[in-house]
């Protein structure tokens, strides 16, 4: 085999579209981590003793840790006092109505392709649009509370649903989990809540759209949805960054509840600034995102699509409490240029009966690093749990790295536990073939990494399924499959 | 239409073609037979653009230099290679895939694509020349096919894509009797007096259902011998051996097989 040709080097070097920086006025703390910028955040935000208290013990916990060796991926020590910890657009007025929302603002989300105006949006989603550390719009509130859906800000859910909040923040990543989560649990500024009630089908998809703006800012923001017994919800989340020099970081939690027989699908399509050709720049996006299926038969998904970020560290995972529960997660992770991906999944099996699916699409490309990390855990009581793991690693060209670690714990006999795993190159043998039949070359590289994916996308909703296959610069035609 | 003059071919040091000229026109079905390792893939190859070997010589392609253009402009000019070993792209349905390229050949050609519907209804009819089933239309590209279903499947593409010049590399091999029948009754369907067609071949059997204008005899990088039908019937009769004693008088170095 030959080395990697041009075209495929113009996939792995391709152009980011989201990079540009919007003039909005902007709100800072001070530079530098403290108690004080943490009750200072606090105060900003009117949030009551029993949630500043919970920051500060985090924040102590924090300084006690340290960052972990054991992920793939290497980079510099981070200077968490060079970083700004809040960034919120200065409102121009109390809005009154999402008309009001500041013209810039609307702009910048306009050229994101995000429509912030609901009657421009054809196709029923329901956007959280976040800049920076703030939510700055949330749509179709009203319609989804007449169905008796609560989708707001983190920040007003904790002024108008305080016991809701207080339930369910931490139950599921406990702010002791890890450093980031740690770090986050300490500084978060905003972030989307969600509540289905009992038995409620949400009429509609719900999406968080992260924008970083704002310079030597980091994002922390906390999502939690609550699905009650027997509702359901698809959930969306998308994130740009604009193109700078120096790294910023993202580090986020998502916390799931699932009670009985209730079913939430969590989508991501990651587009982080991942840096330059030369591997400057770029967002270290480290986030913990965990589900629990608290009720019997209930189910949790993670469709994700990582393309985006410098160095990218997540575990979408499934904690499957309840009899009968399923966990899935479903992965595409591009790393091009110089990007790290160190991502994957743990399904911890508790309950009896318990399913769960993994299906991980690993794609290097230029001198990217991709890893495979899961964990397969089940224990004593979960009688006749099973799980079905497959990982897939493509290659395009000579210089890149796929890298699988899948570790596997089983303490119950009557548990099935299988493991698949591939690593191919693409082919000039399949680049030749298309080649021959007119398809020219860029084009059958798309064809083919997308084929590649198709099992993944299959998981996404539809809109998100065309913007990752757009994402890997495809032209499919606007269709799956 | 295709004019090949003194092709030779390398692949880092082993010179797999030593010389090769042929002419083939418009209407005409030329087959090339020859033992393992002769270069008849390597022609094959050659002719549709594959990277990887260092060539001289000339050839012309209606009148224009067909080493100047890439494997997909020679696809958009009307050059099809019917691979001996069809390639598979998991993931990638076969019906996309073809509707794809064609689209792509069109639209280079200036003429419009062809929408899902119109693409499904050509479809539909072509792939009853070879008897393809229909089920695999939306599986993946050669995914799972048996031998037998990838070289129906390389001629049903052929007869999607209509070129001017058909390039059949062993598309006789590995097929039972009745495959073998319905993939030459879809070439032979696909003869025209606009359309050439290069067979290449190791065994006589196939041109028992395609019977070829003229057929060459490549052995050592060579043509040794040309001849009518008749020549394919001998070479049957006699083997290939005969043959390569008469290559072999002028050989320099020996030659090993194609990878």
């Amino acid at each position: 085999m030959s080395d990697v040709s041009s075209d495929v080097r113009d996939l792995a070097n391709r152009e980011y579209q989201y990079g540009f920086v919007t003039d909005l006025e902007t709100d800072l703390a001070p530079r530098g981590l403290s108690e004080d910028v943490i009750r200072l955040i606090s105060a900003k935000k009117n949030e009551p003793d029993w949630l500043l208290e919970w920051r500060l013990r985090s924040y102590r916990h924090w300084l006690t840790l340290e960052e972990p060796r054991w992920p793939n991926i290497r980079y510099g020590p981070i200077d968490y006092q060079d970083i700004i910890y809040y960034a919120a657009p200065k409102p121009k007025a109390e809005l009154a109505s999402l008309d009001e929302v500041d013209p810039e603002l609307r702009a910048m989300f306009d050229k994101l392709g995000i429509s912030l105006a609901e009657q421009e949006r054809l196709s029923g989603v329901a956007v959280d649009a976040i800049v920076d550390s703030v939510s700055v719009a949330t749509t179709f509130k009203e319609k989804l509370a007449e169905a008796g859906v609560i989708f707001c800000s983190f920040s007003e859910a904790v002024q108008n649903h305080p016991d809701l909040v207080r339930t369910y923040l931490g139950s599921v990543v406990p702010y002791k989990d890890n450093i980031h989560a740690t770090l986050n649990s300490a500084v978060f500024s905003d972030g989307s809540f969600c509540y289905i009630p009992k038995g409620v089908r949400c009429p509609m998809e719900l999406s968080t759209y992260f924008r970083i703006n704002a310079a030597d800012t980091g994002q922390f923001e906390r999502t939690l949805i609550v699905a009650e017994e027997g509702s359901y919800v698809s959930y969306l989340e998308g994130c740009t960054a604009p193109m700078r020099d120096k790294n910023q970081l993202h580090a986020a939690v998502v916390e799931l509840v699932a009670l009985e027989g209730a079913q939430i699908k969590y989508s991501t399509v990651q587009n982080w600034y991942p840096g330059d050709a030369d591997g400057r720049g770029g967002i270290f996006n480290f986030v913990t995102k965990r589900g629990k299926c608290a009720g019997a038969n209930s189910q949790i998904s993670w469709p994700q699509v990582e393309t985006g970020s410098a160095i990218t560290w997540k575990y979408p995972s499934v904690i499957l409490q309840g009899d009968g529960s399923v966990g899935e997660f479903y992965s595409v992770a591009l790393t091009a240029n110089h990007q790290q991906a160190d991502t994957g999944t743990k399904m911890i099996h508790i309950g009896k009966n318990t399913r769960s699916t993994i299906l991980s699409k690993g794609i290097s490309a230029g001198h990217g690093q991709n890893t495979y990390r899961g964990l397969v855990k089940v224990l004593r009581s979960a009688e006749g749990a099973r799980n079905h793991t497959q990982c897939d690693s493509l290659l395009l060209g000579s210089d890149c790295g796929a890298h699988t670690f899948p570790y596997v714990e089983v303490k119950n006999p009557t548990a099935q536990v299988e493991h698949e795993a591939s690593t191919s190159k693409i082919g000039e043998d399949q680049l030749f073939y298309c080649r021959q039949r007119g398809i020219p070359e860029e084009d059958a590289v798309s064809m083919i990494v997308n084929g590649f994916c198709r099992e993944v996308f299959k998981e996404l909703p539809m809109e998100f399924a065309v913007e990752a296959q757009r994402l890997l610069s495809v032209s499919l035609e606007g269709t799956v499959g | 239409m295709l004019r090949i003059e003194n092709l030779h071919a390398k692949i880092g040091d082993n010179e797999v073609l030593r010389g090769v000229s042929l002419e083939l026109k418009a209407g005409e079905v030329h087959a090339v037979m020859g033992p393992n390792g002769s270069g008849k893939s390597t022609l094959a190859h050659v002719l549709a653009g594959r990277e990887g070997y260092d060539v001289t010589g000339r050839v012309l392609y209606e009148g224009q230099d067909l080493f100047a253009l890439s494997p997909e402009d020679r696809a958009v000019a009307g050059v099809f290679l019917a691979f001996q070993y069809p390639v598979e792209i998991p993931g990638v349905g076969n019906l996309y895939f073809l509707r794809t390229a064609l689209n792509f050949v069109r639209r280079q050609r200036g003429l419009d694509e062809l929408d899902a519907m119109d693409f499904l209804t050509l479809a539909e009819e072509r792939m009853k020349l070879v008897e393809m089933d229909r089920s695999f239309m939306n599986r993946s590209v050669n995914e799972g096919f048996s031998g037998g279903e990838k070289k129906r499947n390389e001629i049903f593409q052929m007869a999607i894509l209509e070129p001017k010049l058909a390039i059949l590399d062993e598309t006789d091999s590995g097929l039972d009797i009745d495959a073998l029948q319905a993939v030459a009754h879809g070439v032979n369907a696909l003869r025209s007096k606009d359309r050439a067609m290069l067979v290449i071949t190791h065994y006589q059997r196939l041109l028992d259902y395609i019977v070829p204008d003229r057929v060459h005899v490549l052995a050592n990088g060579r043509i040794v011998q040309s001849g009518d039908k008749d020549l394919a019937l001998e070479l049957e009769k006699h083997g290939y051996a005969g043959l390569e004693q008469h290559a072999a008088s002028d050989r320099s170095t020996p030659v090993g097989a194609t990878p």
